[in-house]
């Protein structure tokens, strides 16, 4: 208690409605949750920097891509949400995990087109080449999310009931709003990172993608199929990204066909400040981003909330270049 | 006179080479006439457009453009706003006087903006700049736009009749920055009008109506960083505080971020009454709605016209539900009379209900072809002159006339809400009132 009262002389919240510790708390939560989401995003940069050296910059669009199709799978099978204050039905649960598991299948398919088309014939070519290639393909999926949605941001439906859990569930009298909402992300991108962390720390697919990002020539010679685990790597990430496409329709209940240029950079930010080619590096971005951004928005104002983040990203590759939580690449560095 | 072998060739003896000789001179006779009149024409061909104009065409043309944001969600009111200025120039039967009236409608947004773009606005102005069959330009819809595009006009001296920018600084003076209007008119002379009403208006009618009918004692003010939005957000903040509404806070929403959840915490720390939003629809306003809403936030949220759309309904969902908007005129819902009447006239040319900003572009294309019929000339000066000098001008609006600064005499304006109509949302009018008087 003593903390939260040095808390509301030290940092104050901007009025009285609520006092300091609940609108920390309030702004933390906001933070974690968006947070998740670009960690999500994050992932996948990671991944593929780690293993090929090449900064994926269509990878925001395809989680944009990953909001269409579920947008639009949505609406031709006719899942209609909820009416005002009713409770859905087991069967929405069932459809929306189907949709999901649709919606990860065609991103992870679409990703691995795109390495095979765009990144592989440049494997050998100098290193700005698949990063101009990059940006093309990013612009082609751009333009396809627009010829697709038209230039209009799109109503994603409300699946998820808004229900206060704190004082509604738990009847805690407090002005901290925390709702099914945000619990609804949490509880998904939670598991999903961590069957991701353990697919790349247990298995021996993801010990080839391991040991390809320490020396790829090295696991050539251990005899590991190099295409097919740089295979492997983007579909993962295009998967994470369509379930974080999925998840942001429902969190966000809106798609238009530029987010995912700021997804994009939001979540290449991230990645960068927890360490490129880190995999908890890029999680623990996503998290420091999302709360970063949101304590700006909170107590400073959202117009100087991108001067913050990108000043925090500048600081911290002065001081660190590799990132924060920076491996120690040896020779590669 | 020998004649090449042809078809049907006698063998000539003399009766027959007495015949070929009247066939060939006539032959000959067709040919030098057929040289002849090929030089005629030739020469006339030549010599007709150097005469040109004056006596080849005797219906000149004269081009009315409209120069509006077709693309992004913008479109589902310009294009009304379009078809209302197609259906004036269609019930005059495209002529006015001697002059055929000719119609383009431009696009001033790109796709990748959204929404009005400054690079695209540039370009229209100069797009009309050089074509010099276009007397009358009708634009634009967003006041950040106009205000690229009315100097560059003004050089020229193309009049421009606007049916939706209300940014007060483009034509009054003292009510915008330091600088304007003026510096909007570079060549002195004005050349810019609008047919509704301006936001100094609109701003206190919003201001006035949080203050008397909504009895807010507190309010808290965001705006979409842009000139109509911040102009109008200005208009109510200083407005609302002299009508004794205290402001908590005020704050710019970046349309491009993807979500406002950290903003809406901080509105709800501080418990205002009334939520106001100076901005339009395409710079999220739709998203900035559902996420005060799902902050659990209940205070009243109030708009300008810019949100006054279907487009803003179908962003918000339901949480668009019991939003105000004010407005310079009266909502399509609310039409009577010759509104309700052209309405219906619309509606017959051209399918769909039109959204409210359509009886503008009607009643500018209506101002513009009775100027180009009393300046009887296709000569902008001329036109401008006639336009400016519009005066108890009896239209759909009612009768009103331009000011010398361009503005309208009409002062009607109205608040709308959100309200559930036949199943789904809609703008329905709340209060007809006129701006108070400060």
């Amino acid at each position: 208690m003593n903390l939260c009262l040095l808390l509301q002389r030290v940092l104050p919240p901007p009025g009285e409605g609520i006092n300091a510790c609940e609108y920390l708390a309030q702004q933390l939560l906001t933070g974690v949750a968006n947070g998740m989401l670009i960690a999500l995003i994050a992932i996948g940069y990671t991944l593929v920097y780690g293993i090929i050296e090449m900064i994926n910059f269509a990878h925001g669009d395809v989680f944009m891509l990953g909001t269409f199709l579920s947008l639009t799978v949505i609406q031709v099978a006719n899942i209609r949400p909820p009416g005002r204050n009713q409770l859905p039905g087991l069967e929405l649960y069932v459809a929306l995990l189907g949709v999901l598991l649709l919606v990860m299948v065609v991103m992870a398919v679409l990703n691995l087109v795109i390495e095979r088309l765009a990144y592989r014939p440049l494997r050998r070519a100098p290193r700005l080449a698949p990063l101009i290639s990059a940006i093309g393909v990013s612009f082609i999926l751009i333009n396809i999310g627009l010829l697709w949605k038209g230039a209009a941001p799109q109503n994603f439906p409300n699946f998820i009931p808004r229900v206060d859990i704190l004082n509604e569930i738990f009847k805690l009298n407090t002005a901290i709003y925390f709702t099914t909402k945000d619990l609804f992300v949490i509880v998904v991108t939670v598991p999903l990172v961590l069957g991701l962390q353990l697919f790349v720390r247990r298995t021996k697919v993801g010990k080839a993608m391991r040991a390809t990002a320490q020396d790829r020539e090295a696991a050539q010679l251990m005899g590991i199929d190099i295409n097919r685990t740089i295979a492997v790597t983007f579909i993962l990430g295009g998967a994470l990204a369509g379930a974080a496409g999925l998840i942001s329709g429902l969190y966000n209940n809106t798609a238009v066909f530029t987010m995912g240029f700021r997804a994009g950079l939001n979540a290449f930010t991230a990645a960068v400040l927890g360490g490129i080619g880190n995999l908890t590096g890029a999680m623990l971005g996503g998290l420091f981003l999302g709360i970063v951004s949101a304590l700006a928005d909170g107590y400073i104002g959202s117009r100087w909330t991108p001067v913050v983040v990108f000043g925090l990203l500048v600081v911290t590759l002065v001081f660190r270049p590799s990132g924060l939580l920076s491996q120690d690449t040896g020779d590669r560095a | 006179m020998t004649h090449p072998a042809t078809r049907g060739t006698q063998p000539a003896d003399g009766t027959r080479q007495g015949v070929s000789e009247v066939v060939g001179s006539r032959r000959e006779f067709v040919k030098t006439a057929g040289a002849v009149a090929g030089a005629v024409v030739g020469a006339a061909a030549g010599v007709l457009p150097v005469t040109g104009r004056a006596f080849a065409q005797e219906a000149e043309t004269i081009k009315i453009v409209t120069a509006l944001p077709m693309t992004g969600s913008s479109y589902g009111q310009t294009i009304t706003i379009v078809n209302a200025v197609r259906l004036a120039i269609e019930e005059v039967s495209r002529k006015v006087g001697s002059f055929v009236i000719e119609f383009e409608a431009w696009d001033d947004a790109t796709a990748a903006a959204g929404q009005w773009d400054p690079a695209k606005a540039a370009e229209l102005a100069n797009r009309a700049a050089s074509d010099p069959n276009i007397m009358v330009y009708i634009g634009h819809f967003n006041s950040g736009a106009a205000k690229i595009t009315i100097p560059v006009l003004n050089q020229i001296g193309l009049v421009m009749i606007s049916p939706a920018n209300t940014y007060p600084g483009l034509t009054k003076p003292g009510k915008g920055e330091t600088g304007e209007p003026d510096v909007y008119y570079p060549a002195g002379a004005r050349n810019f009008t609008r047919v509704v009403p301006a936001d100094d208006l609109q701003g206190a009618v919003g201001a006035s109506f949080a203050a008397q009918t909504l009895k807010a004692g507190t309010s808290y003010v965001l705006d979409d960083t842009q000139l109509y939005g911040k102009g109008i957000a200005d208009v109510f903040a200083g407005v609302s505080q002299r009508l004794g509404v205290r402001l908590l806070g005020r704050d710019g929403v970046d349309g491009k971020a993807t979500d406002y959840r950290a903003l809406a915490t901080k509105i709800r720390s501080l418990r205002p009454d009334v939520i106001y939003y100076g901005g339009i629809t395409q710079n999220n306003a739709g998203k900035l709605i559902k996420d005060i809403r799902g902050a659990g936030i209940t205070a009243s949220f109030i708009g300008p016209d810019g949100i006054l759309e279907q487009a803003f309904l179908d962003d918000g969902g339901e949480d668009a539900e019991g939003v105000y908007a004010t407005f310079g005129g009266v909502p399509p819902t609310a039409y009577e009379g010759a509104t309700l009447e052209w309405a219906a006239r619309y509606k017959a040319f051209a399918g769909g209900e039109p959204e409210p900003y359509a009886v503008y572009g009607y009643e500018a294309a209506k101002v513009a072809l009775a100027a180009i019929e009393r300046a009887g000339v296709k000569d902008r000066e001329a036109i401008r002159q006639a336009v400016f000098a519009t005066a108890d001008y009896a239209g759909i609006l009612g009768t009103w006339s331009f000011d010398q600064n361009g503005d309208t005499s009409l002062t009607r304006m109205s608040v709308s809400k959100a309200s559930p109509n036949s199943g789904k949302l809609a703008w329905i009018l709340q209060e007809v009132l006129s701006a108070p008087a400060l």
